[in-house]
């Protein structure tokens, strides 16, 4: 789709969509992509860890079960603490956007391998239905009260009436800060680790030695970026449904 | 940059909704209600265990207070028992004694008795020689020949005085 100066391997090669298998509707083209195949991943893994976890489901759990029930646990903790006992009910759908990226960022970390996470339609989409979705809830939970939510809590009346635009240009910024945190992490790490590896090439063996232990550790800080933005989405998306849920 | 060629965008949208509703499926229909019953169980099987635990230890407890009342009891028992014995004891130690003493103490009065007897009877034989001999006496030395009345009378002053 783009054309590069280095044939196809510069920086931003690694996020083209290629298409795999060619499909067409209605004019719209919903080809199956490297980033389709990435997302089937994705979902393929996270049905055979938890397939595999629960096959036997003992009291004494084996280290996919561990595995599965941490993963577990740690989501289900966090939505719990942010938005109590009747944001279980969300679990669900946390727990899945919290897999889905997580998953996403750690398989896009292999060699050859694509990020969907680093493509801004994908993790808008994930920050918009979460935009969309809270507000209706609000709205549904609340009614007209929810706007209540963008005057600050115990603020004066003049003072609250300045804070309140500023509130609420907040709240509808939130879907853009959600979705571009994501992708702009996983679009520079990305770009961070392939120019640092081909530096290694061009600079040679002896001083080749410099970046290749640079992306050495950048592979490093990536892996715990790719948790740390999963985590972050998720605990977004749950401190929005407190306020949808809780108003403050 | 590929992320803003919208030529993909329909097809990364149709693809993540696919996907992501599949997974959502998984997770809330097989994921999320098996590790929740395992843990649930696993909370249950351990609360089980807590509370037979609890239960166990008032067990425990019953029967350890059980034991002290029956160990307390069995003392007082045995300390009534040895007050009773002592008692019983000691009385027939009383009753030993004083029945010896009283035998003893007849056999002294009777031993004082005899004594008494035996110093009186003494004594008479005493006088009746003491007379007898006076007598004689007289009758070698004077050649008197007293009346036995006189003699005796004289004897038992001197005896009366002698004493």
């Amino acid at each position: 789709m783009a054309e590069h100066a280095e044939g196809g391997h510069g920086p931003m090669h690694q996020f083209e969509i290629q298409q795999l298998i060619p499909i067409k509707v209605g004019g719209y083209d919903i080809s199956y992509t490297n980033s389709a195949l990435f997302m089937t991943f994705a979902v393929v893994l996270t049905a055979l860890l938890f397939w595999g976890a629960t096959r036997h489901r003992t009291m004494v759990p084996g280290r996919l079960q561990a595995t599965a029930e941490m993963l577990y646990e740690f989501v289900a903790g966090m939505v719990k603490e942010n938005t109590g006992q009747e944001g279980m009910k969300y679990f669900p759908f946390v727990f899945t956007l919290f897999l889905f990226i997580l998953f996403g960022n750690f398989l896009g970390l292999m060699p050859y391998a694509f990020t969907y996470t680093s493509h801004i339609i994908v993790t808008a989409a994930m920050a918009l239905f979460i935009f969309v979705a809270v507000t209706i809830i609000g709205f549904a939970r609340h009614g007209l009260h929810f706007f209540s939510l963008f005057v600050p809590p115990g603020a004066p009346l003049g003072i609250a009436i300045i804070l309140a635009p500023l509130e609420f240009f907040s709240y509808l910024i939130r879907p853009v800060s959600l979705s571009l945190r994501l992708f702009a992490n996983m679009l520079a790490g990305h770009v961070l680790l392939k120019v640092l590896a081909g530096f290694i090439i061009s600079l040679g063996v002896v001083f080749g030695a410099v970046p290749f232990i640079a992306v050495f550790g950048v592979t490093f800080l990536e892996i715990m970026v790719a948790a740390i933005q999963a985590y972050v989405f998720a605990l977004l998306t749950c401190i929005y449904l407190n306020d949808a849920i809780h108003l403050h | 940059m590929p992320q803003f060629d919208p030529s993909s965008f329909a097809s990364q949208l149709f693809w993540l909704l696919v996907m992501f509703v599949a997974l959502y499926w998984i997770v809330s229909r097989i994921a999320v209600p098996r590790i929740g019953e395992v843990l649930e169980q696993r909370a249950r099987v351990i609360q089980d265990d807590l509370d037979r635990a609890t239960q166990l230890k008032a067990e425990t407890d019953a029967a350890v207070a059980a034991y002290d009342k029956a160990m307390a009891d069995a003392r007082a028992q045995a300390y009534e028992h040895m007050k009773v014995i002592q008692a019983d004891m000691k009385a027939v130690a009383d009753k030993r004694t004083a029945d010896v003493a009283a035998t003893v103490a007849q056999q002294i009065a009777d031993a004082e008795a005899r004594i008494a007897q035996a110093k009186q009877s003494a004594l008479d034989s005493l006088k009746t020689i003491s007379a007898d001999t006076a007598r004689d006496v007289v009758g070698k030395l004077a050649g008197l020949s007293p009346d036995a009345g006189s003699v005796d009378a004289a004897v038992a002053a001197a005896l009366k005085d002698a004493r």
